[in-house]
């Protein structure tokens, strides 16, 4: 329950990291290291360099953009759910933290790191699924900047390259009338979902649905959108039987399994949920408006 | 394969060490400084019994590179009780309680309340905010009510003093 030996190290600058990560040979980014560190223990990662983004300030914080919130990939779990933007601005983010890990993981745990790390039953990839979160991805050349449903490229696996760092993800406004809700089904609170589902539904003033989004994590390697329910709700107002088979589409979407929760069970709650979901959606939605 | 030179203030005193960079805070603090208060369970951030506070906030120090913390300060179970013995608040409140039986798990369990103390101290505290700060740290034989009624009757007086001795 030791590491391997690395080596580490420690950049001040943006710069420093990505010269080092552009060098080292099999070289691992050390974000918070809430999902690293038991890797490294059980030996299921052995990198031979570790470079640890923790005193690199300018990755840290949370800035108000003209449309949204811009959060450096290094700010903490902690310090998002206590943010008063965040709060105001994205409060999907917010009702999706209470549901990670446990207060001593969030101190130290990162927004970019939980979403590089793509664990299938982590929350904030749905999030990032559901809102369309931006991110910006550097490297020694300069950066580019991706839709969030781009990201994944299998189990655990994200399209960085391995020269590359992602710095900064953006997260739009909740839009003024819109309703949102994050659920999931865990067997102890903070535990990985089985299941986990976040929707925003942005209404109009006739109460009827502008776009609705739909994202749902625990059936795959990464969160699925939901388009063909998405499509079925806009233009609509809540209904309880239009919800309903909005919720039984969840159940179709192709689901992996294992001996605790075959695919059945999960397809099971991901409708369950995402009915759940919408209804709060809808509810809060109006209730805005 | 990796010497650094760490810089660390530990229940109010800094030490000064050099440590291989894969040492992890726990084992820093139970080899190198000798305070074995905090403990080591699991080692993959799962139960909560290596939890110590680093600038003020709980962390697992299985899951923390001692390198990692330097510069930091660090507080843990030795620095809770006062120096001529006088039990801090939360840990005469978990005794009262019958809150603790092997022991294992209290350190954390304290540094876990004492932050939960810090942060929510003096104001209306329920039950299940109670139970959702312990669920991250576990315990195999006393059960849960004891640490909950203790943590009930603590935080809902007054918020801890700016601790004397740390800072």
């Amino acid at each position: 329950m030791k590491p391997a030996p690395f080596a580490y190290h420690r950049p001040g600058r943006l710069e420093e990291a990505l010269e080092l990560l552009a060098t080292l040979p099999n070289a691992r980014l050390l974000a918070g290291g809430q999902s690293l560190l038991p890797m490294l223990n059980l030996r299921m990662a052995t990198p031979e360099h570790l470079i640890d983004l923790g005193r690199v300030s300018t990755l840290s914080g949370i800035t108000e953009t003209a449309d949204g919130i811009s959060i450096g990939a290094m700010t903490t779990q902690r310090m998002t759910e206590r943010s008063p933007v965040v709060r105001t601005r994205c409060p999907l983010l917010l009702e999706a933290l209470e549901h990670v890990g446990h207060q001593a993981t969030r101190n130290r745990g990162t927004i970019g790191g939980s979403l590089c790390h793509l664990d299938p039953a982590a929350e904030l990839p749905v999030v990032a699924s559901a809102l369309d979160a931006r991110l910006t991805i550097a490297n020694q050349n300069g950066s580019r900047s991706i839709r969030f449903d781009e990201f994944p490229a299998g189990y655990l696996t994200t399209q960085l390259a391995r020269d590359e760092i992602l710095t900064t993800i953006d997260f739009p406004q909740t839009a003024a009338g819109s309703g949102w809700a994050f659920e999931e089904f865990s067997q102890r609170a903070a535990d990985f979902a089985i299941v986990a589902v976040a929707v925003v539904v942005t209404i109009g003033s006739d109460n009827r649905a502008k776009q609705a989004r739909i994202a749902i994590g625990g059936l795959g390697p990464a969160p699925a959108r939901l388009h063909d329910a998405e499509s079925m709700l806009v233009g609509h107002s809540w209904d309880a039987e239009r919800v309903r088979n909005a919720a039984q589409a969840a159940t179709k979407l192709p689901s992996g399994g294992d001996e605790v929760n075959p695919a059945e069970y999960r397809s099971h709650l991901a409708g369950v949920l995402t009915r759940r979901a919408l209804d709060k959606a809808f509810k809060r939605g109006r209730s805005h408006v | 394969m990796s010497e650094h030179t760490v810089l660390v203030t530990v229940n109010g005193r800094p030490y000064k060490r050099e440590v291989d960079a894969r040492l992890s805070l726990a084992d820093f603090l139970r080899h190198e400084l000798g305070l074995t208060g905090t403990h080591v369970g699991c080692e993959h951030g799962i139960c909560g019994a290596c939890t110590v506070l680093v600038n003020g906030s709980t962390a697992r120090a299985c899951l923390m590179l001692a390198v990692q913390a330097d510069g930091c300060t660090v507080e843990t179970i030795e620095g809770v009780a006062e120096p001529d013995g006088t039990l801090h608040p939360v840990q005469a409140a978990l005794s009262a309680h019958h809150a603790l039986q092997c022991g294992y798990c209290t350190p954390g369990v304290i540094m876990t309340l004492i932050e939960l103390q810090r942060e929510r101290g003096g104001t209306e505290l329920t039950e299940s905010a109670v139970r959702r700060a312990l669920s991250g740290n576990l315990c195999r034989c006393t059960g849960y009510q004891g640490m909950v009624d203790a943590a009930l009757a603590v935080l809902a007086a007054a918020p801890e003093k700016a601790s004397g001795s740390i800072d």
